[in-house]
């Protein structure tokens, strides 16, 4: 099986994966509290950019609403902590099928109605807002004031209830951002990847040769949902407060595609690589500014939005497709 | 709730859904011609308020006055922004278009954010309160013209697409794309003016719909995601579609707000958008795609 996951790819690629993998997991020892909190960040929109890549970058189903799977994922297991006292872990397995449901539902209305493109990205945004409008009043998760998990100090890191030092988050993220990534080249590999290929690059096609372009569609959108539900229940314990005006936000499902989209849609590397990027451009932003003793609130995001507009111009394929024919790490055609 | 005040409200929610609709054109217009979907429609609009905002701050002109002066502005706007960067994206995936369209959305937001701080702003005119009696309806004076100056606005832009040379070169720029490059037409060009007029009609709606609501530099996705839901609900491509669109999306919204919590409103917009997309995908006005 893993020989099969490695099946064409360089060994230069393999090398750098090794490499990149040791110094995520060596980085922390050396790294101060700031550099901790940025690398897990990275981490977090490495993971979600890796599971909303699989219905754009793999099945060609453009959705701007993932922030609905991460607030599903995050109010599921707040609330079950919160009232019932239930862990983060075990709230996956409410969690993770309520958003795979969520997605499914629209997948059910978009794609039996061949509702596509355009129309189906407006549809998860408006279910997305709906889900944002709706929390706003549902007093059991505190509406819109908010929901509020219990924070102390603790002395042990409790890794069954996610409590503890912001280091555990980053190696949870950092094995979650790890499987996704295998997860996904498994996928790729697998017979739905293949189908999924398919129907991105020309759906008629797909249909015509007898592929049940339905089922594989719904297919993508509850993986990809119920994996984005994942990184909504570590938002929660990371964070500790959940406002819906926050996590359902369109800027947040912005935020998540952001990172593939600069990296390159539909690879593997690209949603790490573009949050990468993304990261340090806004993080030296940040710094730059300060050092320039400029603090107009909206600066950084100005030539945040400027850097972004650069790059879609300069490098329409993304950053990770470019750098890997640059430096002779893309996958050997077979 | 007494039926008086709720024709109040309904009329007072069709007449901001003829700004909304207007709003929508524009959008419509884009996407209709150019095939690009303006993801910075709504911050388009915002951009437009923070302008009249101003000229009624600095010299006190009433927005209504400024309507056409704006819209020329945003006319140039779009133009440039199509001539300028959107050309070349034509050939591009979608969503490549969408980044760049998020890109320029970002900026419009946050340097209106610069200029302007976070808090949210409106002009009093002098007619703010006034209001006219027909029957037992009671309606409100801006929405009255608000209402008024939309279906101007829009009229206007019907009769260019309908009558004009250059309103017949851009639709045919829409159905063909080759054929018009075939008989010497010089498409980019035709798609810069497009981009213009749909940046003169969301700069005339938001001219407009200052007179009615507040603005803030953030509110622009909620705009744009406005402006979607219409269209798709009016039909894409139906100029009357989402003048239709609009009324109805204002008229529920209104209801809801009175019946229900104000807050909640915006989820009637979106039902409406899943009833659509549910039982009639192509918009009640727009025709079945071939």
């Amino acid at each position: 099986m893993i020989a099969h996951l490695t099946d064409g790819v360089s060994r230069r690629a393999l090398a750098l994966l090794g490499v990149l993998f040791a110094i995520l997991v060596l980085l922390p020892m050396i790294a101060g509290d700031y550099v901790l909190t940025v690398l897990t960040l990275i981490l977090y929109f490495a993971y979600l950019g890796q599971a909303w890549n699989i219905m754009l970058g793999f099945a060609g189903q453009l959705s701007l609403g993932h922030a609905l799977y991460v607030g599903l994922g995050a109010y599921t297991a707040a609330a079950l902590y919160v009232h019932f006292g239930i862990g983060p872990w075990l709230s996956l397995l409410l969690a993770v099928p309520l958003a795979a449901a969520a997605g499914a539902s629209i997948g059910f209305l978009a794609f039996r109605f061949r509702v596509a493109g355009v129309y189906f990205a407006i549809l998860t945004i408006a279910v997305a807002e709906f889900a944002r409008v709706g929390f706003d009043h549902l007093t059991w998760t505190g509406a819109s004031a908010g929901l509020f998990l219990p924070v102390a100090q603790y002395v042990h890191n409790d890794l069954w209830n996610l409590r503890g030092h912001p280091l555990m988050f980053y190696y949870v993220l950092l094995a979650a951002t790890v499987l996704a990534f295998i997860g996904c080249r498994a996928l790729l590999l697998s017979r739905a990847g293949y189908f999924w290929l398919a129907i991105r690059e020309d759906e008629e096609a797909a249909r015509a040769a007898g592929i049940d372009t339905f089922r594989y569609k719904m297919m993508a959108v509850m993986i990809s949902a119920g994996m984005t539900s994942f990184g909504g229940v570590i938002y929660a314990f990371y964070y500790n407060n959940l406002f819906p005006e926050q996590v359902f936000n369109i800027s947040q499902s912005i935020l998540i595609i952001l990172g593939p989209f600069v990296g390159g849609v539909g690879t593997l590397f690209g949603p790490i690589v573009g949050a990468l990027v993304l990261e340090a451009i806004a993080e030296g932003m940040r710094t730059l500014l300060a050092g320039l003793g400029i603090d107009l609130p909206g600066t950084n995001q100005l030539f945040f939005g400027i850097v972004l507009l650069l790059v879609v111009v300069a490098l329409p394929e993304g950053v990770w497709p470019w750098f890997a024919r640059r430096f002779g790490l893309a996958e050997r055609k077979s | 709730v007494p039926v008086d005040i709720l024709l109040n409200v309904a009329v007072g929610g069709v007449l901001t859904g003829l700004v909304y609709g207007l709003m929508a054109l524009g959008l419509s217009v884009i996407f209709g011609v150019v095939r690009v979907v303006n993801f910075a429609h709504g911050e388009m609009m915002t951009m437009a308020m923070y302008i009249a905002l101003t000229l009624f701050a600095a010299f006190h002109l009433d927005p209504l006055v400024m309507l056409v002066p704006i819209a020329l502005a945003m006319f140039a706007f779009g133009y440039l922004l199509q001539a300028g960067v959107i050309n070349s994206f034509i050939t591009r995936p979608e969503h490549s278009q969408f980044l760049l369209l998020i890109a320029i959305a970002i900026i419009i937001v946050n340097a209106l954010l610069i200029l302007f701080g976070p808090d949210a702003q409106n002009v009093q005119v002098a007619y703010a309160f006034d209001s006219y009696q027909l029957g037992p309806l009671i309606v409100d004076a801006t929405k009255l013209y608000a209402g008024v100056a939309a279906i101007t606005v829009a009229g206007a832009l019907f009769v260019f697409f309908r009558y004009t040379e250059v309103g017949t070169a851009i639709r045919a720029c829409a159905d063909n794309y080759t054929g018009a490059l075939v008989v010497g037409l010089d498409v980019k060009r035709f798609y810069a003016l497009t981009f213009g007029l749909g940046a003169a009609c969301v700069g005339a709606a938001g001219t407009i719909l200052l007179l009615l609501f507040d603005v803030t530099p953030t509110v622009g996705p909620a705009y744009t995601l406005l402006a979607f839901i219409i269209v798709i609900t009016g039909g894409m491509g139906s100029m009357p579609g989402a003048l239709l669109g609009g009324m109805l999306v204002g008229l529920t919204e209104a209801v809801a707000g009175l019946l229900f919590t104000p807050s909640a409103k915006s989820m009637f917009s979106f039902a409406i958008l899943v009833l659509v997309l549910l039982f009639r995908p192509q918009g009640i006005l727009g025709k079945k795609a071939t």
